[in-house]
């Protein structure tokens, strides 16, 4: 049995215009410190699938289990990034930070937990910034910060819901390299939801490309097969690159052409 | 400084015109600017002395009042940010008291001066029962708003986190509403403000409020100026000093 398994899961939206079906039986599987991203064009219910797996939204049906255990309610070992960073503002950067800490390791004496909290500023490189509030930080420290929350929650998987798609693109180059340098020191579970098919096949180990809604689903899982460490230089040239490259833009104009039709 | 200085000054100088020519015109009763402040010097140039109790200077009246709105703004603070809260956090609390809160909200302090000195026999608590229950309205209701109107985004960031009810207020709920409490009670001091001069005018109590209805009945119309414009700069300044400590919160 899979370590996260997502099985054949609906959503539908009430809206004031009638009802909108964004997921019409969207199935996945994690083995334990897999990396998976999940790619699809914006609107397709990437947002709704990740809510669903962290527990802030029910399916109207299908199942989702972690570690054998159902979700049905958020919690901290479903560690979520956000898309908008959802920094508190009023919080410094390492506030922010401690808020996840204290939260989850209540039981701890407070040193240990300051210095938990250090650790994981540190870790994204944010040590001296640590005393700053959001709105004084660039994008790309923001979603630094929100970063460092989600693995202080120290979660059985980690949800990304497009961490970078708000940064400009040599900013999302950097923290991509660093996601990738942070997840190969602690191989945590990650499913990463991306508009980005490059960043999808440079990090992950597997991508299932999602149609577009309404009622998506989600396509057959690629295996990317790059040897790691991932270099993004010498990447790009490998023809294992291209050829996945090539089958997940395939699969996804297909589907909007047949969408379409 | 035109737009900060002359203009301004302009408008009071047209303000000194017309009120010079109602008080020689239609309203002869009326004293002119110059005789208002011929008759009220000694009010504003000792703001302080103290001759009998209602016959003193305008800054020790005032500052009667102001005590007497200090203590109803806190109370209405007191009562009206817990109630706030409630009804913006229970859908139930919510449903059960909303409609008595929009029933008593339109209700005159003039209406329940009565009342406040029926329950309190004196009119200190009265009056200070009235600004309270007059008062706290604006904060109830911005409380609530703001309460209602944080960000799904950080909510979820207390359900992910599992944060208990008491740290979710303290963290979150609370910071992300202040702006708009803070809105209340700026509102609400405004409020307590209006209130205080009628009170005042009905229980006699000495203040600017009980000076001008004295005033007016031993038929010195200067000094209901004078009050008129001490309620007015006071008011003001009330306003500016909220509207300071409200920017800080925002900014902060």
């Amino acid at each position: 049995m899979p370590y996260l398994d997502v099985r054949d899961v609906h959503k539908t939206f009430a809206t004031p215009r009638g009802r909108t079906h964004v997921l019409g039986g969207a199935s996945l599987a994690l083995d334990d410190g897999e990396f998976v991203a999940i790619v699809g064009y914006s609107g397709s219910g990437k947002t709704t699938l990740i809510s669903l797996i962290a527990g802030l939204l029910a399916p109207d049906a299908g199942e989702i289990v972690l570690d054998g255990r159902p979700v049905s309610e958020p919690g901290p070992e479903r560690g979520i990034v956000f898309q908008q960073y959802s920094l508190l503002p009023w919080l410094t950067a390492h506030d922010n930070v401690a808020l996840a800490v204290d939260a989850v390791d209540a039981a701890r004496p407070p040193a240990e937990r300051r210095q938990r909290t250090g650790e994981l500023l540190a870790l994204v490189g944010l040590t001296s910034a640590a005393g700053k509030r959001p709105r004084e930080l660039s994008g790309g420290m923001r979603q630094r910060v929100a970063v460092a929350r989600g693995l202080a929650m120290r979660p059985k998987v980690l949800l990304m819901d497009e961490p970078f798609s708000a940064l400009d693109a040599l900013t999302r180059a950097t923290l991509q390299d660093e996601l990738l340098r942070i997840w190969s020191e602690r191989r945590s579970t990650v499913v990463l939801v991306t508009n980005d098919v490059d960043e999808a096949i440079l990090l992950a180990d597997r991508i299932y490309p999602m149609t577009p809604g309404p009622g998506a689903v989600l396509g057959p899982p690629i295996e990317v097969g790059l040897p790691r460490p991932r270099e993004r230089r010498h990447m790009s040239l490998a023809p294992a690159y291209q050829k996945v490259r090539h089958q997940i833009v395939d699969f996804l104009r297909a589907c909007r052409r047949g969408g379409a039709a | 400084m035109l737009r900060r200085v002359v203009l301004p000054l302009l408008g009071l100088a047209v303000v000194l015109v017309v009120w010079t020519a109602l008080s020689q015109t239609v309203a002869p009763d009326i004293p002119s600017p110059a005789r208002t402040w011929q008759e009220s010097r000694r009010y504003v140039l000792e703001p302080f002395f103290k001759d009998g109790e209602l016959n003193q200077g305008i800054l020790r009246l005032a500052f009667y009042s102001l005590v007497r709105v200090a203590k109803g703004f806190a109370l209405a603070l007191l009562i009206g940010t817990p109630i706030g809260f409630m009804l913006g956090l229970s859908r139930t609390f919510h449903d059960t008291f909303d409609p008595i809160i929009q029933f008593l909200r339109p209700i005159s302090p003039l209406a329940w001066l009565p009342l406040g000195l029926v329950i309190f026999r004196q009119s200190e608590p009265a009056a200070v029962f009235t600004i309270a229950l007059c008062a706290m309205w604006p904060t109830v209701i911005n409380t609530a708003v703001g309460v209602r109107s944080i960000s799904q985004d950080y909510l979820n960031v207390g359900r992910v986190l599992k944060l208990s009810r008491f740290t979710m207020l303290t963290k979150i709920i609370g910071p992300a509403s202040l702006p708009y409490i803070f809105t209340g009670y700026r509102l609400s001091l405004g409020l307590a403000w209006l209130v205080i001069v009628a009170s005042e005018m009905l229980t006699g109590t000495p203040g600017v409020g009980g000076f001008l209805w004295q005033e007016y009945n031993s038929l010195v119309y200067s000094h209901i100026i004078l009050s008129v414009i001490t309620i007015g700069a006071i008011g003001f300044l009330l306003d500016r000093l909220m509207g300071v400590v409200e920017a800080r919160v925002k900014a902060s």
